[in-house]
């Protein structure tokens, strides 16, 4: 079942209380509501303001460097037997992936609201590294909330947070990723409402984050769109992009919503299977419920208890989804799969090899699902795959993996 | 009338403050839980709040985010917490039971059943930590028709207009977070909660209980004069967690606690 979207439809969602369908809201507790009530008032006052919007350009102009480039992988396409591949180098951005361009965004909102303090959850480091970039830039106080887990798997980024001056809280509760990360996360906010700005890394939270984290990645699909139409002229057939929250899948998704004949795949982390439990696909095998103050697909068994996850890339290793990729599922629009810790570390490799592109290893999952998705496809079509971000941080894990010691 | 209301208005009949406990169910362990709340009843609560566990407490601290893995170590359910209302019932009609939790366990159990189980249970309120009146159009109408009161929170950060909106979805009474945290924090100011407090009866007829940061004696009193009850957690749960291996030394432990705030409370009367 899918229908047709138009530009009409999409201006309505979400709704004034941040529904998309019978996803995203506010589930809070009543200390929050204010300042959610506060920031989504500026943000939509803000949304429309000039001058607001040209200080957030300029900045992804000048200090991330936008547009990334649309790269066609000529090699990775002969490879694949079939469709066209291009790649989106998200990964080429100031730090290193699709995350600085949300925080650019936050960081610019905090500013307009005065506050002084920032504070951030992060998984794999790269949304906390681009957190404390954007502190360090405009020289505000920033905190960052990560998985004690994470602490271990991503040591390189902790240091590159703790060298840009911030405070990085290794987070021991529940499961010690990235959930647990967010749930401190929120309560630092709830504690400190007065001065601090949540930055949220993915288009989860409560609303208005899902809305304005969106409208922030959007820019990825804008640049996309443009720049197939110039270097292709045409669109892209297929779009492919890994989720976790669902931020760059969002960003790169959302300009092309109305574009029937644009496919679009959301590559889940499968772990070590589906069929395992052990994985962090809750599109692909959750169900709906109320987790981190938003209606959406979670992982969670049948008394509601939220499920431990599991994937080797640290930036998908989260049991909910974006509330809007919920309802994109639902009605169809978008399709959302997955792929295992062992094929997205072969997508990782084989990328580096053929294109001398390194990966994170969440965008490896993307890489993996495009290839077979290309084999399929004829040669006359496009793919775009988005290559959130770059696999330095990644190095550390894939060396294990592979049994090397560095 | 409800259990809640006409405990409530009993004690303020009689110039009194409502005593009530918090503390989570199947902590330290499922079989200990009905005889906790027998403890709670004979030390002095009027009513008692029964934490639900979940596997993501975000407004509460480590005490109680020790307390939801205790508890589902042994894996208690949002049913079996049921089952142990049902159980406390058999012995005492007399107390009401609020229980308190997050979303997503009734969400998974499916809001018409678990309004239906809880009623049949006879549990009296329900006070959802991440359920605010506006995301409530759905599950508060299936509380009200079973004649379940529903329980919202207020906290130092809800405007005017929110008391008056929050206030008219709520029923038994509303529960004032005495401060900007999770629970189990220090930083309750009496003179701000006074202020506020007296305010907040100004729009809203119901009775204002008070939580977070009330751990003695003195403060109970302090807080019961300015409100209609106050509400008592992480100390209680902390003393669950130190003698949890004893549970003769845990019901005195939790008389010791409990006794001098009821006594603080009714010193108010006179
Ligand atoms: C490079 C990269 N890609 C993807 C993700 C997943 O996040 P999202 O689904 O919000 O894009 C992360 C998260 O840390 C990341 O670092």
């Amino acid at each position: 079942m899918s229908i047709k979207l138009t530009d009409d439809m999409l201006s309505m969602l979400p709704d004034t209380r941040g529904h998309f369908g019978a996803y995203g809201g506010r589930f809070v507790s009543e200390t929050l509501m204010d300042s959610l009530m506060t920031l989504e008032r500026e943000y939509l006052r803000l949304k429309k303001d000039p001058e607001f919007q040209a200080q957030f350009d300029k900045d992804l102009a000048d200090y991330v460097g936008r547009p990334s480039p649309l790269y066609f992988a000529e090699r990775l396409t002969k490879k694949a037997g079939g469709a066209q591949i291009w790649l989106k180098r998200e990964d080429l951005n100031h730090t290193g992936a699709h995350k600085v361009n949300n925080t650019i965004g936050q960081a610019l909102l905090a500013s307009f609201l005065g506050k002084t303090r920032i504070i951030a959850e992060t998984g794999a480091g790269q949304h906390g590294v681009a957190t404390a970039t954007v502190c360090a830039r405009l020289g505000l106080e920033c905190h960052i909330f990560m998985g004690a887990e994470d602490v271990q798997r991503q040591s390189l980024n902790v240091y590159r947070m703790k060298l840009l001056g911030a405070e990085v809280h290794s987070v021991t509760g529940g499961t010690r990723t990235l959930k647990d990360a967010m749930n401190d996360a929120m309560r630092d906010w709830v504690t400190n409402v007065d001065d601090t700005f949540y930055i949220i890394g993915t288009v989860a939270g409560p609303h208005p984050y899902p809305l304005l984290v969106r409208d922030f990645q959007s820019v990825i699909g804008r640049e996309t769109r443009e720049q197939s139409l110039r270097q292709a002229g045409k669109l892209p057939d297929a779009l492919v992009a890994c989720v976790g929250g669902g931020s760059n899948a969002i960003g790169m998704f959302y300009p092309f919503l109305t574009d029937e004949s644009v496919e679009l795949y959301g590559v889940e982390a499968g772990g070590l299977g589906i069929d395992t439990g052990k994985h962090a696909a809750p599109l692909s095998a959750g169900r709906p419920g109320v987790l981190h103050g938003n209606r959406t697909y979670l992982m969670e068994d049948e008394n509601g208890q939220i499920s431990g996850t599991h994937s080797v890339s640290a930036g998908l290793d989260y049991p909910g989804v974006g509330p809007e990729h919920s309802w994109l599922k639902d009605i169809g629009r978008a399709h959302y799969v997955s792929v295992t810790d062992d094929e997205a570390m072969a997508g990782f490799h084989l990328l580096t090899r053929t294109e001398g592109i390194m990966p994170a290893l969440e965008t490896a999952h993307a890489v993996s699902y495009a290839m077979k998705l290309a084999a399929e496809m004829d040669k006359d079509k496009m793919i775009v795959i988005n290559i959130s971000g770059r696999g330095d941080k990644d190095i550390n894990t894939v060396a294990q993996l592979d049994g090397i010691k560095l | 009338m409800s259990r809640i209301t006409g405990v409530l208005q009993a004690l303020k009949d009689q110039g009194r403050k409502a005593l009530i406990p918090f503390i989570t169910a199947g902590d330290p362990a499922p079989d200990q839980t009905v005889a906790l709340m027998h403890t709670l009843v004979d030390a002095g609560a009027d009513i008692i709040e029964l934490g639900v566990p979940f596997s993501d407490p975000m407004a509460d601290g480590p005490v109680i985010q020790l307390a939801c893995e205790r508890a589902l170590v042994h894996g208690t359910s949002l049913r079996q917490v049921l089952g142990m209302v049902r159980t406390f019932r058999e012995t005492d009609d007399r107390t009401p039971v609020v229980l308190m939790g997050y979303l997503n366990p009734m969400e998974a159990m499916g809001y018409g059943a678990f309004a239906d189980l809880a009623k049949a249970s006879g549990v009296d309120g329900i006070l959802t930590v991440d359920l605010p009146p506006e995301e409530a159009d759905e599950v508060a109408p299936l509380f009200t028709a079973r004649e379940l009161d529903a329980i919202f929170l207020l906290s130092p950060t809800t405007t005017d207009d929110r008391i008056r909106a929050i206030s008219e979805h709520s029923s038994g009474y509303v529960y004032y977070v005495s401060f900007k945290g999770v629970t189990g924090a220090q930083g309750i100011n009496v003179a701000e909660v006074a202020e506020k407090v007296q305010h907040i009866h100004e729009l809203t007829a119901l009775p204002v209980a008070v939580g977070f940061g009330i751990r003695d004696a003195k403060t109970a009193a302090d807080v019961g004069k300015v409100s209609d009850g106050v509400i008592v957690g992480s100390v209680l749960v902390d003393t669950i967690a130190n003698n949890q291996d004893n549970p003769e030394q845990l019901k005195k432990a939790l008389t010791d606690l409990l006794h001098p705030m009821r006594e603080a409370l009714d010193g108010l009367a006179s």
